[in-house]
């Protein structure tokens, strides 16, 4: 019985019950589905030994390998002796090398497992990380403890640094960003407005607007994309060169010394930015008012402050200065969770700033809520 | 008369979770060697460093050291061990945001009463022990990979330890860099009395500074030899001792 399974590739069955595969001619870019369900109908049939002969042999790349590392493998897998003394010496070598194993794996690495283990394995995943976030905050603030009782080991130099960053410089981007936010509320707001013939309330809508959530908000995910993932790479590339190891091996609190002058530059920065927002906010609003519907300037700062209220304002202020806790918790926390390759200093960056986000959504839900039931 | 030990390591495994790398090591690092510990990729030597520098916990056993199991002892206790260790770490791991100086200064300003001056003179002393007198202010991205090195071994000296771990301490070095490296762990060992740490599988360093080994094997993940580098390689306890110390060659 004699089968092709390609140009130059095929099975011939010998009188002493043996399978000889025959490779001859050039062998470049071999690709024949078919050899290998020709290969399991051979090997399922059971010879007694399987003999590889390149016997004519000319030229060939990996695909010949391919076949001879397949076929061998097909053979060891169902028993089956393999002869390869037909092969030149060079592909025996290689066949050798390719069957080296000089070390098995020790654990199934990332194979998939059932989906109770699956969902199992996850629940403590989730338990694992919650409890180290707990842990993480009760580390902050005996972290804050010991520096309201002048024992914190923060430098006073990284604090600044860490001001300067999430301050002066970032007031030009908060400006900015806040300005457009206000024009396009007054924008928006003007369409509408108009047709009852109201326009001059533009003013009171971005005011109210923006001093009682808007700035806030927009402050937060400025500085969540700007200040919260540069925390998360910085301490992350820490991790990725041992510094953070070098670190705790020299005694020294991760947290007194990379989260505390951190969180404590972003407490300060964050009310101030979230003033300035609402006070550009304002300012964009009326720049449309003024120039783009002719309100009187006087008229229209008139009805801002007729609008603003202190109340508003401080509620503002106050999200403001929980964002400034949320930014920081979620950056440092990534950072310091943060694997040891290049690659997780990226996903530390990214879930840095998605965390934040979320967070300050939930927060500003909660405290929304809590200032109804107040009355505030 | 034998040595006084420093690290006494006893019945230690090491691992992450479910997953041992190493067990049931037992062995001792005496005052004033130089030890080695070697074994091929992945076999855990640096999960063993970081055993030994309290960086992970050991899966099971006792790392003694100064009389103080630095897994079960109060952290109190345990941070007067690592005042008197230091590491040098692959990379280096300089605090990049801090002059060569100020990384040097920055154990002093923790754990002692110097004067700022008197730290700045220190830390120039230690500079110029491993060769880089005048690189005080420089920052870490402005020196080369050998000096970085040799700035983390300053750091390392900072507060006068008695043992300083080496990771890899010829990793991304080029065989002169390399060579120096060696010699100053063998001056730094002779002059201060230092118990040096080694966790390698460079050959040549292991041969030049080596004066006690462990081989960690990581297919029967136990340790298969121990003793002094040469002698190992006149004596191979196994095969793979033997294959290790002659870069894979097979014994006759």
């Amino acid at each position: 019985m004699q089968k092709k399974t390609g140009n130059n590739v095929e099975f011939k069955r010998t009188e002493d019950n043996a399978l000889r595969l025959s490779v001859s001619g050039n062998v470049i870019n071999y690709d024949n589905p078919e050899f290998f369900a020709d290969l399991e109908r051979q090997i399922t049939a059971k010879p007694q030994r399987l003999i590889l002969n390149a016997d004519g042999l000319g030229e060939w790349d990996s695909s010949l390998l391919v076949i001879l590392y397949e076929s061998i493998r097909a053979a060891k897998a169902a028993g089956i002796e393999c002869d390869l003394s037909e092969l030149p010496q060079n592909l025996r070598d290689l066949m050798r090398l390719a069957f080296a194993d000089d070390r098995k794996p020790t654990h199934g690495g990332s194979a998939k497992m059932p989906f109770l283990e699956n969902l199992g394995k996850a629940t403590l995943d989730i338990l694992q990380k919650t409890s180290n976030v707990m842990t993480f905050l009760g580390q902050i603030c005996s972290s804050v403890g010991r520096w309201m009782s002048f024992r914190s080991i923060m430098r006073r130099v990284d604090f600044w640094a860490a001001l300067e960053d999430c301050g002066p410089k970032a007031l030009g981007i908060v400006s900015l960003i806040s300005f457009l936010v206000g024009l396009i509320l007054a924008f928006v707001g003007a369409i509408q407005l108009e047709t009852f013939g109201a326009q001059i309330y533009v003013a009171s809508l971005v005011t109210i607007g923006m001093c009682r959530i808007m700035g806030a908000i927009m402050v937060g995910i400025i500085m969540a994309g700007r200040t919260g993932s540069s925390y998360a790479a910085t301490i992350g590339t820490m991790q990725v060169n041992e510094e953070l190891d070098a670190l705790q091996t020299m005694g020294f609190s991760k947290i007194d010394f990379l989260v505390l002058p951190r969180m404590l530059a972003l407490l300060i920065a964050m009310p101030l930015l979230t003033m300035l927002a609402d006070f550009m906010g304002m300012l964009g609003g009326a720049f449309v008012g003024v120039f783009m519907m002719d309100l009187p300037y006087q008229e229209y700062w008139k009805y801002a402050f007729n609008a603003f209220n202190l109340k508003n304002f401080l509620v503002g202020v106050f999200h403001g200065f929980c964002f400034g806790i949320i930014i920081a918790v979620c950056g440092c926390y990534s950072g310091l969770n943060c694997g040891r390759n290049a690659d997780s200093v990226g996903v530390a960056t990214t879930q840095s700033v998605v965390r934040a986000i979320v967070w300050m959504i939930v927060a500003t839900g909660i405290i929304t809520v809590v200032c109804m039931e107040l009355g505030l | 008369m034998s040595k006084p030990v420093a690290i006494d390591v006893k019945g230690l495994s090491v691992g992450y979770g479910d997953y041992v790398l190493l067990h049931d090591a037992d062995y001792q690092v005496n005052k004033g060697d130089i030890f080695i510990i070697m074994g091929g990729s992945g076999c855990g030597k640096s999960s063993m460093l970081r055993v030994l520098t309290g960086l992970i916990p050991p899966l099971k056993g006792a790392v003694v050291i100064n009389g103080v199991d630095i897994a079960t002892a109060p952290a109190a206790e345990v941070q007067k061990i690592r005042e008197k260790s230091g590491i040098l770490y692959q990379s280096g791991a300089l605090f990049s945001s801090m002059t060569l100086a100020e990384n040097i200064m920055l154990p002093m300003q923790q754990y002692t009463d110097y004067s700022p001056s008197a730290m700045r003179e220190l830390a120039h002393l230690k500079l110029a022990l491993v060769g880089l007198t005048g690189f005080d202010d420089f920052y870490p991205s402005e020196i080369s990979g050998g000096m970085k090195k040799r700035a983390g071994l300053a750091r390392a000296l900072a507060l006068d330890p008695d043992i300083v771990y080496f990771d890899e301490p010829s990793a991304g070095l080029d065989p002169i860099s390399s060579h120096n490296l060696d010699d100053l762990i063998i001056e730094i060992n002779r002059s201060l009395g230092t118990t040096i740490v080694v966790v390698t599988h460079e050959l040549a360093s292991i041969f030049a500074i080596g004066t006690n080994s462990i081989f960690l094997d990581a297919t029967t993940k136990t340790i298969t030899a121990k003793g002094n580098p040469k002698e190992l390689l006149k004596n191979p306890p196994n095969e793979a001792v033997y294959q290790f110390l002659t870069r894979g060659e097979k014994k006759k």
